[in-house]
């Protein structure tokens, strides 16, 4: 690649001289990649905001795979005796629907939220490991295929998403879904811990001056606490997953029965992580609300530090309650009063959440716009998921409900009525920062009222289905057990199918908003602030620059850009506008910094996180295979390390004196 | 790598970070936090299935006790000579962090030597990774801190490279250091797992 030697861009906006720029040292291979504004750019960018995008759209794309999978659970399931998809391939289905849509989209979306805006919000110009960033974004990608190519290779993984063992193990699951399933979530979870170690140090180290803890927005605490939960939480699948590998692959005897092993072992490790898993998938969600319902209320978030200190409760009692995940397993009674408590417990600091959102809300002057109803949407079905939720924590009564479609009604309002529309306020709410047009309202409030519709019809009814007993995971009902009356779960289950198909439409017009939006020429540009916002993501351009704030902002406040906007008349105690968004920006941007170092391009995020899943195709199917996968990752490493530190037309300062012109050597050794 | 435009200031002596600690040094902690609950899953699983032995020998009619104390000991020192390493490294005494540096490595390679020799003579008794609970989760705990200490030798000697070719960006005291954080903690980790897998009887 030929690299010309001239000043980037992001200098020249920056006013820095260009006589300032000393070309580093090319060492062959080991140059960075320059800039450029070709498709190619995408694949060795280390900005967070691409990366953002990157997992935001891959994300997407995996939500159309697992909402397929759904709509065909849901086909199957309409009429008795449904014989669309056979047991087996049912199997397949519903372990493969609640993988991807755990891992493959509710994760990485609120990665892709979490790297846009986290930096912004504390006003940082990047992460503070940007290629480990763009590695993770990687490994998660490739983990993702690999993991849906086992379609196409006999077979996806069929032992339900927290996949006992020893049901799982080659001699009740021979096929070689599950070693996929167990491999590519090893890959995902290399970007999940790599993606936490890297955003906690980006909140806790990199942010602007006066930007402390307790000023920071929700949506940051929240990631803030997300992360922290998957530093502790992803090490321990990591571990059930190996030992889960070890057993297939090499033999080992960790959940054989017959040589003594305790089938309760997986089922601890796998709801150690996966309780906090599902704070994981909650809480960027309720950050996401906890931004939008103050902007569309015209008021300060009610109770800020209750509400930044009760996701820390969440975070902290959510260790506490994996077992009530296993109260019909046999765990005895002091075990169950002691998980049933805590689970009541942890209901507490979220029913604190709720009470400030609709504090928020009162007497505020509320805008019904999308994002605010996709806000509202996810405030009233979570607290309709999170009751039943309560009711599990009732032992006896979570035995009757354990694996029937009580439970996934529950799951479903939490993380489709919770999480998921959280996710789509956000869309909403920031689609004009990321892509400068706003979605059609009109479009929008279609799209919601579709889903709610949509929702409430799928995921309702399952309650009245699974009091009735009726099994989760089981492919077929049969007319003869149906029932009576209004009990007739044939009746309900069709109901629930047509419900889907609804919700699949509302999601479809979310689409069509999209290719409308950005192809219709009646819709304008959006305003920098077209929602009057109140944090420091909205003091950037639309779409932020690529060093995001020309200068730093000092900050003074919690909604910093607020207060910068609107002051109080110390006379009248009337709140009144003092500045115009337009101005608060030119008023920052009016002494920009010089010498703005934005970290380089780089080649070997992609080509590391590639050897991935070479390795794991060996293990698979040839040894041999694996051995050129892991000589590819001992190279590639050797590049990541090898690779100097600057791109050849990046921005330099001078070597201060005494460093004896060992610029030109500058490694990165650790990221 | 730090070389963001905050960190920019760590050219030139101070990093300018809110927490004071260099991104570096903080990313490393955190990891070593995530890396507990790993040994914490493997230590759980190992204690779990410790009695568990349907064929081959027991635990106590295998475990060498003087010889895995020797080799601790050697990976306990390899500490020690860890901490002269940093030390010198702040003195900016290249010539004494590559010594200590490599003693620390060939410290712990003798211990990976230790536990090769002892998963062999293991293996002869008749131990082997599928014949019981204990030997599959006894062989994969040590054998993943093994990993660890062995990651830990490659990137001590890629050290002593970086530092003889003066090719350390930063603070090279640094670097060292938190190549030693990660050695300290491998070490604390054998510390647990010597205690609850050897010494204290099933």
């Amino acid at each position: 690649m030929a690299i010309i030697e001239r000043p980037s861009a992001e200098i020249a906006v920056a006013g820095a001289a260009p006589s300032g720029v000393k070309p580093s040292e090319a060492l062959g291979v080991f140059k960075r990649p320059a800039a450029s504004t070709s498709w190619k750019d995408w694949l060795v960018t280390v900005d967070h905001k691409k990366l953002g995008i990157m997992y935001g759209v891959a994300a997407f794309f995996f939500f159309i795979v697992g909402g397929v999978e759904a709509l065909l659970i849901r086909l199957q399931l309409a009429g008795p005796e449904g014989k669309i998809l056979s047991a087996d391939q049912y199997n397949q289905m519903f372990t493969m629907h609640a993988t991807t849509m755990v891992f493959l989209f509710v994760m990485p979306m609120v990665s892709a939220f979490a790297n846009y805006f986290v930096p912004l919000q504390i006003g940082a110009r990047d992460v503070a490991f940007p290629r480990i960033n763009a590695f993770g974004f990687w490994c998660w990608l490739f983990g993702g295929i690999f993991l849906n190519t086992s379609w196409f290779l006999g077979g996806a993984a069929d032992g339900g998403w927290f996949m006992y063992a020893p049901n799982s193990s080659t001699l009740f699951s021979p096929s070689h879904g599950i070693d996929f399933w167990v491999l590519g979530l090893q890959i995902t979870g290399i970007a999940s811990l790599t993606g936490a170690i890297n955003l906690i140090v980006t909140v806790l180290n990199m942010r602007a001056p006066g930007m402390k803890l307790m000023r920071m927005p929700i949506f940051t605490w929240m990631t803030l606490v997300v992360q922290f939960l998957l530093l502790f939480a992803m090490p321990v699948i990591t571990v059930a997953l190996f030992l889960l590998s070890f057993q297939r692959s090499f033999d080992a005897t960790f959940f054989d029965v017959a040589a003594g092993a305790d089938p309760l072992l997986w089922q601890h490790l796998c709801w150690i992580f996966g309780h906090p898993e599902v704070y994981i998938l909650i809480l960027p969600s309720f950050g996401i609300v906890s931004e939008i319902i103050p902007v569309f209320s015209k008021k300060p978030l009610f109770g800020y530090p209750i509400v930044a200190m009760s996701g820390a409760a969440i975070g902290f009692v959510g260790w506490g309650v994996w077992a009530h995940h296993m109260f019909a397993s046999g765990l005895g009674p002091v075990s169950v009063a002691v998980f049933s408590m805590a689970t009541m417990a942890i209901a507490v600091p979220t029913g604190v959440k709720i009470v400030n959102w609709i504090m928020t809300m009162w007497g505020g002057k509320l805008s019904f716009t999308v994002p605010m109803l996709f806000a509202i949407g996810l405030v009233v079905q979570f607290t309709i998921g999170g009751l039943s939720g309560v009711t599990h924590s009732v032992a006896p009564s979570d035995t009757q409900q354990t694996d029937t479609y009580y439970i996934v009604a529950h799951f479903h309002y939490v993380l489709f009525g919770g999480a998921i529309f959280g996710l789509f306020a956000g869309f909403y709410y920031w689609w004009p920062k990321i892509f400068r047009k706003q979605l059609s309202e009109s479009l929008g409030k279609w799209n919601f009222w579709l889903m709610v519709i949509g929702m409430n019809m799928t995921f309702g009814p399952m309650h009245i289905l699974g009091l009735q007993g009726q099994p989760r995971r089981m492919q077929v009902w049969t007319e003869a057990r149906a029932g009576e009356g209004f009990f007739n779960i044939g009746f309900w289950n069709r109901i629930a199918s047509l419900g889907s198909f609804i919700l699949a439409v509302g999601v479809l017009l979310f689409i069509i908003n999209i290719i409308y939006t950005h192809k219709s020429k009646k819709v304008a540009i959006a305003p920098l602030d077209p929602w009057d916002a109140r944090s420091l993501e909205w003091m950037t351009a639309n779409p932020p620059v690529e060093h995001n704030f020309d200068s730093i902002p000092t900050v003074n406040n919690l909604d910093e850009f607020f207060h910068r906007k609107y002051a109080e008349d110390p006379n009248t105690h009337e709140v009144r506008q003092v500045a115009t968004a337009e101005e608060v920006l030119a008023e920052l941007n009016a002494h920009p910094d010089e010498h703005i170092h934005m970290p380089s391009r780089s080649y070997w995020p992609i080509l590391v996180s590639l050897s991935l899943p070479i390795i794991c195709y060996g293990l698979i199917y040839n040894r041999l295979l694996m051995g050129v996968g892991a000589a590819f990752l001992l190279l590639t490493m050797f590049g990541w390390a090898m690779e100097p530190s600057t791109a050849p037309d990046d921005d330099f300062d001078p070597p201060a004196p005494g460093e004896g012109g060992g610029h030109t050597k500058e490694l990165a050794p650790l990221g | 790598m730090a070389d963001t435009a905050l960190a920019h200031g760590a050219d030139h002596g101070a990093p300018h970070t809110t927490t004071g600690l260099s991104n570096n040094k903080l990313g490393m902690w955190i990891f070593l936090g995530s890396e507990c609950l790993l040994f914490g899953g493997l230590i759980s699983t190992y204690m779990l299935y410790k009695g568990r032995v349907s064929a081959g020998p027991q635990p106590d009619q295998i475990y060498d006790i003087p010889f895995t104390s020797v080799s601790s000991f050697v990976l306990l020192m390899s500490s020690l000579t860890m901490v002269l390493a940093v030390s010198a490294a702040h003195r900016r005494d290249d010539r004494n962090t590559n010594l200590w540096l490599t003693v620390t490595a060939l410290l712990g390679a003798t211990f990976v030597g230790g536990q090769v020799y002892e998963f062999t003579a293991f293996y002869r008794e008749g131990l082997g990774f599928t014949t019981s609970l204990f030997g599959s989760s006894f062989y994969t705990l040590t054998g993943f801190h093994g990993v660890h200490v062995t990651v830990g030798i490659i990137m001590l000697m890629a050290l002593v490279g970086m530092v003889r070719r003066n090719r350390i960006p930063g603070s090279k005291a640094e670097t060292v250091e938190l190549i030693g954080l990660y050695w300290h903690f491998v070490d604390i980790v054998w510390i647990v797992i010597f205690t609850l897998v050897y010494l204290i009887p099933s």
